[in-house]
């Protein structure tokens, strides 16, 4: 049984403006101990897919499709249910380390009221496991520090904060939203170093939302491309990186400087990405696609495999992109 | 901390022997003064009093008595009107009762405003959050003059419930109206802020974090949202402190609760020049006092915020 079964998830919002489809149709499935990566860039429903998973929807979000965790549906489940398993089972880092954290109370406070609410720990059990898990993330001080508000970190800090108290029921799946950007290149390898370890301890799988190509490539098994709320490409990580087959995938990889090509320009994918709130009818990446026809403006291929595992949504065939 | 206090407490005394020349200099810039009746009085007694009461001296010498009075005797002086009074008296008398209805109507309007805007914000777009936006905007344009009056006509007159004016020592059926009529418009201000305020601080990200902990959302509104959202409440206080010694002006004349507001009135009326510098002294120090309040409230719900 998949640990974590995604099927047909969009994401879609009511705002002022009109509906919005953040997230079109997303289908993925993960086992325990696996590492999924979602890239993308900003706005390309990396964080919504995320959020619709553990119902963290903004008020005016709606999600539809089904999400299995452990063969059990969770997608739209009652609070009480979700209540259960956030945290204890399905934990998650947010981008946003200096918001993200409650600037109004202490971090031991913070972080031992997970343990307190999950396992009916005593404060200073709690407390006590909090400060083995800062010094799991390389806090220094950690013992003395977890008395500190959040402000009183730096950027750095806050994110593994926000990573060591996302750890701390040894959920079996984490979803880790931008969780290195914010740190320097030296405790990014140590955070994913940890992670690792973790996975083979406890089979904890890892859902990675990052546009750090890097990463993925050192770490993730698997990679979904997601381009204006839709999957764009798919499948397992070192095929893609060999043999992108989405022209999308490629100006993502094409786009990561090198330090071997030292006078070489930066390439970059021209055009910006699009209004969700005029969602194309074709193919969102289209208006930015060297590759691009008429067909394209009208309509988009459903996601389709032509390799093993591996899928992509294009209406060029392979050999056209040359 | 305690540096904090001890130096805001010294920068008030300054602030005070300011707002006491002020207050002095404006009072004796009004036309008229305490011995202007209607009846003529001849020049002489009329100078005699003067004198009695220190007022032929040039006005450096009367403020210099004053304050010398006021800082090493605590004497505010006699009243001009009520001859045989003096302002401490007064004060001492009308004071409590002050004390007593502002105090229990200023917890009244933050415990139900606040209550109100949450509840609000909680049920948001939905008939609690209609009923409690209808209560607060049909409450803050009823002003305190404009309540009392409808009070009394309705559980007075009507209903027969409460008695429509009077104090007995504070007896509760006599503090019921002052109360309500003193705290409602306050007490929809309040409600109003608390819902916007709390509206937006249940969409901040660190709600959306105690959220992923999955916390029952009682833990998450009591302890998550409700510090954070109270801050504006907070500032709005120190105005409302002021604005409510106002108000009890209006409650004084209307209920004959016997507060310092009527005296204060009347003082001002009659330029019972001890009586109004005594009771803008005391408002004076109770504002500072207050706004010091107001702040450490403030630097013990933010933690960024240290003195």
């Amino acid at each position: 049984m998949a640990l974590l079964d995604v099927q047909n998830l969009s994401v879609s919002f009511n705002t002022n403006d009109g509906v919005v489809n953040a997230v079109n149709d997303v289908s993925f499935a993960m086992d325990a101990g696996q590492t999924l990566a979602i890239v993308g860039e900003s706005g390309s429903g990396k964080s919504q897919t995320a959020f619709a998973i553990l119902g963290l929807l903004a008020q005016n979000g709606m999600s539809s499709g089904s999400v299995k965790f452990q063969g059990k549906e969770i997608l739209n489940a009652p609070l009480e249910k979700l209540n259960k398993i956030r945290a204890a089972d399905i934990a998650m880092v947010f981008q946003d380390p200096m918001t993200s954290l409650n600037p109004y109370m202490r971090v031991s406070d913070q972080m031992a009221e997970v343990l307190i609410h999950h396992k009916g720990m005593s404060k200073t059990e709690a407390i006590a496991e909090s400060v083995k898990m800062l010094d799991a993330v390389k806090i220094p001080d950690a013992a003395a520090r977890v008395r500190l508000y959040p402000h009183e970190f730096s950027g750095g800090m806050r994110q593994r904060v926000m990573i060591a108290m996302s750890l701390l029921c040894k959920p079996k799946l984490l979803i880790a939203d931008e969780p290195t950007t914010a740190l320097d290149v030296t405790v990014q390898a140590q955070t994913m170093t940890l992670f690792s370890e973790l996975q083979s301890e406890f089979g904890m799988g890892v859902i990675l939302i990052t546009h750090d190509l890097g990463v993925v490539a050192g770490f993730c098994e698997e990679v979904m491309v997601l381009y204006g709320g839709r999957v764009m490409e798919q499948g397992p990580t070192d095929p893609i990186f060999a043999t992108p087959s989405h022209p999308y995938t490629r100006g993502l990889l094409k786009a990561i400087p090198r330090v071997d090509q030292l006078n070489a320009e930066l390439d970059t994918i021209p055009g910006s990405p699009p209004n969700m709130l005029q969602a194309p009818k074709g193919c969102p990446f289209e208006p930015r696609c060297q590759y691009a026809q008429e067909d394209c403006v009208q309509s988009l291929r459903p996601l389709t495999e032509f390799a093993p595992a591996r899928k992509r949504a294009c209406n060029r065939e392979l050999e056209e992109l040359v | 901390m305690l540096n904090y206090i001890i130096k805001r407490l010294a920068i008030a005394v300054p602030t005070i022997l300011v707002l006491i020349v002020f207050s002095f200099l404006l009072m004796h810039a009004a036309p008229g003064g305490p011995f202007t009746s209607e009846r003529a009085v001849p020049p002489e007694i009329l100078a005699n009093l003067e004198a009695k009461y220190g007022l032929d001296q040039p006005l450096y010498m009367q403020i210099w008595t004053y304050i010398k009075n006021v800082v090493f005797h605590f004497d505010f002086g006699p009243s001009f009107t009520y001859k045989d009074r003096t302002v401490n008296e007064i004060i001492a008398q009308g004071f409590p009762i002050t004390l007593t209805y502002g105090s229990v109507a200023f917890v009244f309007a933050v415990i139900v405003g606040v209550s109100l805007g949450v509840a609000a914000a909680i049920y948001h777009n939905s008939w609690l959050d209609y009923l409690a936006v209808g209560i607060s905007i049909g409450a803050q344009v009823l002003p305190n003059f404009v309540m009392a009056p409808i009070l009394v006509l309705i559980f007075t007159l009507w209903l027969g419930w409460l008695p429509g004016g009077g104090w007995e020592n504070g007896e509760v059926k006599f503090l019921i109206m002052p109360v309500i009529a003193l705290s409602t418009s306050f007490m929809a201000s309040i409600a109003r802020i608390m819902r916007s305020s709390m509206l937006e601080v249940m969409n901040a990200n660190h709600i959306r974090t105690a959220r992923a902990k999955g916390l029952p959302t009682r833990q998450i509104i009591f302890r998550h949202a409700l510090k954070p959202a109270m801050l504006p409440v907070v500032s709005y206080l120190g105005p409302a402190f002021v604005s409510m010694i106002t108000g009890s002006v209006v409650i004084d004349m209307f209920f004959s609760t016997g507060g310092i507001g009527l005296f204060f009135v009347n003082a001002a009326l009659n330029r019972d020049y001890s009586v109004m510098m005594g009771i803008t002294i005391l408002i004076g120090v109770l504002t500072i006092l207050f706004n010091l309040v107001v702040d450490i409230i403030y630097a013990w719900i933010d933690p960024k915020i240290r003195y």
